[in-house]
């Protein structure tokens, strides 16, 4: 449902003016000291905590806390600024509405609201100085655009006010070098600066809060570590670079933070690298990230030129929104962005790094998972969103790539956390479950039901994660929860009853956070009779509904092995102290608290309150920016069916372990003779148990058959071009009879497994003689090569 | 005068350096031979700079003696290093890189 | 920049490249020599020859403190040291059977291929460049204003590369 239909007549400058005439808090413009403390705190410790032997966490938890506080300030200042907006908006809007009853009901009859595009964020609230600003090439469009075809603010006089007017992004930049000039002469301004709006700010606070709280446990988790303060050195890091990149102004600036995110996630990783499979785990998720940066790459160039010369998101927003990007180029550049964001936030066929991810310390799982890595690309899909919007045509269509890959994530996630026996491996396919989740509201146009889903994520997960963490300091740093764990609900109750708050956030049992977040995405697929929205999602709806059912499952699954029956382990399990434990118990708060931030209108008491409170602060709403977007109505029968789904299948599962364990304490799930005995089961078990084979697809058949491809292209060539070149006819008459006879055997399987490690090692024994040591001939080889080259240069120019 | 005659000049000069570089396994002579190049170099330089009336070519081949003093005493340190621990100069025998 | 010109009569430069064909000729033979000579310090003093007649060159160039700096710092310090070097190394003064490497024809090869391609890319790119009739003096003046001026930032950067070359030198040669 448009919005633009509603616009007879251009609105008058008068309420513009009225708009701008809130100010900007000046808060706004310090958000820079947020990541910049983050960042002296690791140079800090890096060159001071040694030399002067201050421990780590003296100079790394202010630090963080300072930034908690900073971000929650900046936080205030943003709420109130909102309501300013609003405010300034409200009267003239309504006045204006009202002359237009029939389009009212219209829009009610839809059962929704909408949000549209307004007026352009562009220039009035840019600080940049110079003269050549980089948008002025494309700004008349949004100007025009904006003010003539939808006016801010006309969302306000549905269903009683739902809707909501937000102010621009904060954009704070400075020029950071010039590219070839004014963009007429085809160069540009690269930019850099901080941008606050609902977006980052809630990404800020919660990205400060898990950190501090993260910081706080490691103290106890890794106190005697031999590498501590290396260890608090790369968690700042870690939380400077995720601060810079959730307040970066320009594309180029994220891909900055992106790829610190990646290295510091790398170094953290593989914080025990003595160990063979940590630092190959550290290895792999650097690596498949690679993967999918280079689909950042293309796809940030692409926008880059797409939205005239530049890096500004604000700019390439508008553009995309306006239509000034033609829905193709969109399309393009929303896949390229879409193979990173399926690297970094763990979507399914690249998801594979994330589970390895687990090789790292335990409360760096949890920064990992909750605030920083993964939800990276989540953030991305939002910061660009208008990108993916047009680009896949979100509205009205019944698939798109987003939310197959994200339904397809989700469930395939879920199910691959059915078998793990360890309990962090469970937890990160949980995580890799539940961003799939978040790409697939995305993906079907709920954007606040994604990022608050985002939110509730990142504080339920770090709950559970540093649960792991105290479970396993408990249990003599084991994960194993089918070896060491089981019967634990009573000597560590704190953790046990956290834990069991955070499954059930997780599990999205109502009233805890995960219900009301999963409640809105499950709505906004628009499949649901009642529930309207973007477009009718049934696929990814189904997906949806399966994933809710197996999350209540596999954390049913995990509560029993770690707390019920008979304790399996081997040391005499304690309770954590409180530096473990009280951050536990204030995530635990959070979990059960903070969904009532979105609530529906609708509900009684916390409706008027808190309804759609978040949405209103972090979805932009009524500017250019951003698409419009229609919203799902919430459905009271869904949440009882969503919810009586996730009952069931935990009940099944209880009975299941119960029946299971009570005939022998010992059983696993090899052993039952219920997946024993059926084929199609245990056939089912082994794909799990293995991963879909991914890893295998990757290091057997993709590397391992490429390198056989390389080895024997390189002993063609040896043989027939190099001996055949230097030896007698003879020999290279014979290598090429040998490399025909090697094709022709190739029939069957032995003989390509076998032709291609002969082959490796053959062009091996070749390629040797050429590596002789001897710098004459290698000097000789340069120089010759040097003359061909300059020779074919002469020639072709 | 023809640059030409002094560009001719300078890659006969080179091309005898390149022989000599690559031919010579004694590690003094191929010290020489690249000596022999970058007199080849300035040579071009200087010419261009004259061709062009510019003093940045004399400047730039000043630079360059400067430089080849730097890479005669580092190369015959190496030299000298290699003699102490092979008791040769050769550098055909000088073969570690040899994979 | 200021050059000092002065014009030159037709004999004049028809000395000029007479001086110049000799000088080049001579080079040229010695540097053959010097690539193929089987006597290291014969080398040594071909190579001497080599560089006293790009002196020359420099000179017939205008190109006064580069001749000058080729000779004390070229025949002065580096070609010395080059014979030290030799002493050093091998402390004999006489012919030497094996200074050379088996596969001559392959640098040789490599050498005049080279020379051949030089030689294309230069007569198609210079054909009828001459340099300006009138004698041009590039003398010192001019240069000291160039290095301490324009070229400042190189010539800093040049200083600090011969100080870690002297260092470098120390560290690698020392006995310990």
């Amino acid at each position: 449902m448009s919005l633009s239909s509603l616009s007879t007549s251009s609105l008058s400058s008068g309420q513009l003016l009225a708009a701008e005439a809130v100010s900007v808090p000046g808060i706004f413009n310090m958000v820079w000291l947020i990541p910049a403390i983050m960042a002296g705190s690791f140079l800090a410790i890096l060159f001071l905590s040694k030399r002067f032997r201050i421990p780590a966490h003296f100079i790394g938890i202010p630090a963080v806390v300072a930034c908690f506080v900073l971000a929650l300030g900046v936080a205030g200042s943003w709420i109130s600024y909102v309501g300013d907006v609003a405010d300034s908006h409200g009267g003239d809007a309504l006045a204006f509405v009202d002359g237009d009853s029939a389009d009212e009901v219209a829009l009610a009859e839809s059962g929704g609201h909408s949000s549209g595009p307004g007026e352009s964020c562009l220039e009035d609230e840019s600080h940049s100085d110079g003269d050549d600003h980089s948008d002025d090439g494309d700004h008349s469009d949004e100007e025009s655009f904006g003010t003539v075809d939808a006016p801010p603010a006309l969302s306000f006089a549905e269903e009683g006010g739902e809707g909501h007017v937000s102010p621009c992004p904060i954009v704070n930049q400075v020029t950071w070098f010039n590219n070839g000039g004014t963009v007429a002469e085809g160069g540009s301004d690269i930019q850099i600066g901080t941008m606050v709006d609902g977006q980052s700010v809630m990404l800020l606070v919660v990205v400060t809060f898990i950190s501090m709280l993260v910081h706080i446990f490691s103290t106890d988790y890794v106190k005697d570590d031999r590498r501590y303060t290396h260890y608090f050195a790369f968690l700042s890091l870690f939380t400077a670079s995720m601060l810079f990149y959730v307040l970066s102004s320009s594309t180029l600036q994220m891909i900055v933070g992106w790829e610190l995110v990646g290295v510091c996630s790398f170094a953290l990783i593989g914080h025990w690298w003595e160990e063979k499979p940590n630092s190959d785990a550290a290895l792999k998720a650097f690596l498949t990230n690679r993967v999918g940066d280079i689909g950042l790459l293309i796809g940030m160039i692409i926008l880059y030129f797409a939205a005239g010369r530049t890096f500004d998101i604000r700019a390439i927003n508008e553009a995309a929104t306006s239509g000034a990007i033609s829905e193709n180029t969109l399309l393009v550049a929303a896949l390229c962005l879409m193979a990173a964001v399926m690297s970094k936030s763990g979507q399914f066929v690249l998801h594979t790094w994330l589970p390895d991810a687990m090789a790292g310390p335990t409360p760096v799982s949890a920064l990992i998972h909750a605030a920083t890595m993964v939800v990276a690309g989540v953030y991305l899909i939002g910061r660009l969103y208008p990108v993916f919007y047009i680009g896949f045509d979100i509205a009205g269509s019944t698939i798109n790539p987003l939310a197959l890959v994200g339904g397809i994530t989700c469930v395939g996630g879920g199910m691959l956390a059915f078998v793990q026996r360890d309990i962090k491996k469970v937890l990160a396919y949980s995580t890799v479950s539940q961003l799939g989740y978040m790409v697939l509201a995305l993906g079907v146009g709920a954007y606040t039901a994604g990022m608050f889903h985002l939110f509730t994520h990142a504080i339920f997960k770090a709950c559970l994660f540093l649960g792991a963490g105290s479970l396993s300091h408990a249990c003599h740093h084991s994960f194993d929860m089918k070896a060491d764990m089981g019967g634990l609900r009573k000597v560590m109750p704190k953790t046990f009853w956290t834990f069991i708050i955070g499954s059930g956030a997780l599990a999205g049992l109502p009233p805890l956070a995960g219900f009301w977040s999963k409640d809105e995405i499950l709505v906004g697929a628009g499949v649901w009779p009642g529930t309207g929205g973007n477009g009718t999602y049934y696929i990814p709806f189904l997906f949806g509904m399966m994933t809710a059912a197996m999350t209540a499952a596999y954390m049913t699954r995990v509560i029993y092995l770690t707390f019920f029956g008979k304790y399996r382990g081997h040391v005499t399990p304690h309770e954590s102290g409180p530096r473990i434990t009280v951050p536990l118990i204030i995530l635990a708060v959070g979990a059960v608290f903070v969904g009532f931030l979105n609530v529906p209108k609708q509900l009684p008491i916390l409706g008027s309150r808190f309804g759609l409170w978040f949405e209103e602060m972090v979805e932009p709403a009524g500017i250019a920016t951003f698409p419009t977007i229609d919203h799902g109505k919430p459905s009271f029968s869904l949440a009882i069916v969503a919810t009586l789904l996730a009952v069931g299948a935990g009940a099944l599962v209880w009975t299941y372990y119960s029946r299971l364990y009570a005939k022998d304490s010992a059983a696993t799930e090899y052993t039952d003779s219920f997946v024993a005995n059926n084929r199609l089961i245990r056939a089912g078990h082994t794909l799990l148990v293995e991963k879909y084979y991914l890893d295998h697809l990757y290091t057997g058949a993709i590397a391992g058959s490429t390198k056989g491809w390389v080895a024997q292209t390189a002993q063609w060539f040896n043989k027939n071009v190099l001996d055949g070149f230097i030896n007698t006819v003879g020999t290279g008459t014979a290598g090429f009879g040998r490399f025909i006879y090697r094709y022709i055997d190739q029939g069957t399987i032995d003989g390509a497994v076998n032709g291609a490690g002969l082959g490796a090692s053959e062009s091996g024994q070749i390629l040797r003689k050429v590596q002789s040591g001897r710098i004459r001939q290698y000097a000789t080889l340069m120089f010759g090569a040097a003359t061909v080259l300059a020779a074919v240069f002469i020639i072709a120019v | 005068m023809w640059l030409n005659q002094f560009l001719f000049f300078a890659a006969i000069l080179f091309c005898i350096g390149v022989y000599g570089v690559l031919t010579r396994k004694n590690g003094v002579l191929v010290l020489m031979s690249i000596e022999l190049i970058l007199n080849a170099v300035n040579i071009n330089l200087v010419a261009f700079g004259a061709y062009n009336q510019d003093i940045g070519g004399q400047v730039f081949a000043l630079f360059i003696i400067a430089v080849a003093a730097a890479e005669v005493g580092v190369g015959l340190a190496i030299v000298l290093l290699i003699y102490r621990n092979r008791r040769s100069i050769d550098v055909a025998e000088a073969d570690l890189l040899q994979g | 920049m200021t050059l000092l010109l002065a014009e030159l009569s037709q004999t004049e430069v028809w000395v000029t490249n007479s001086f110049f064909l000799a000088i080049a000729l001579v080079s040229i033979f010695a540097a053959l020599k010097m690539v193929t000579t089987d006597n290291v310090v014969h080398a040594a003093l071909y190579l001497l020859v080599v560089l006293a007649s790009v002196a020359a060159v420099y000179i017939i160039l205008g190109a006064e403190f580069a001749a000058a700096t080729q000779v004390l710092v070229y025949i002065g310090a580096i070609l010395v040291l080059l014979l030290f070097g030799v002493m050093l190394t091998r402390a004999r003064i006489g012919s030497e059977s094996d200074l050379d490497h088996d596969q001559k024809w392959i640098g040789a090869m490599v050498a005049v291929i080279m020379a051949a391609v030089m030689g294309y890319s230069l007569w198609e790119g210079f054909e009828d460049a001459k340099l300006p009739d009138d004698r041009i003096v590039q003398g010192v003046e001019p240069v000291a204003d160039t290095i301490f001026s324009t070229y400042i930032v190189p010539f800093e950067a040049i200083s600090v590369l011969l100080l870690a070359a002297l260092i470098g030198a120390v560290v690698v040669a020392r006995r310990d």
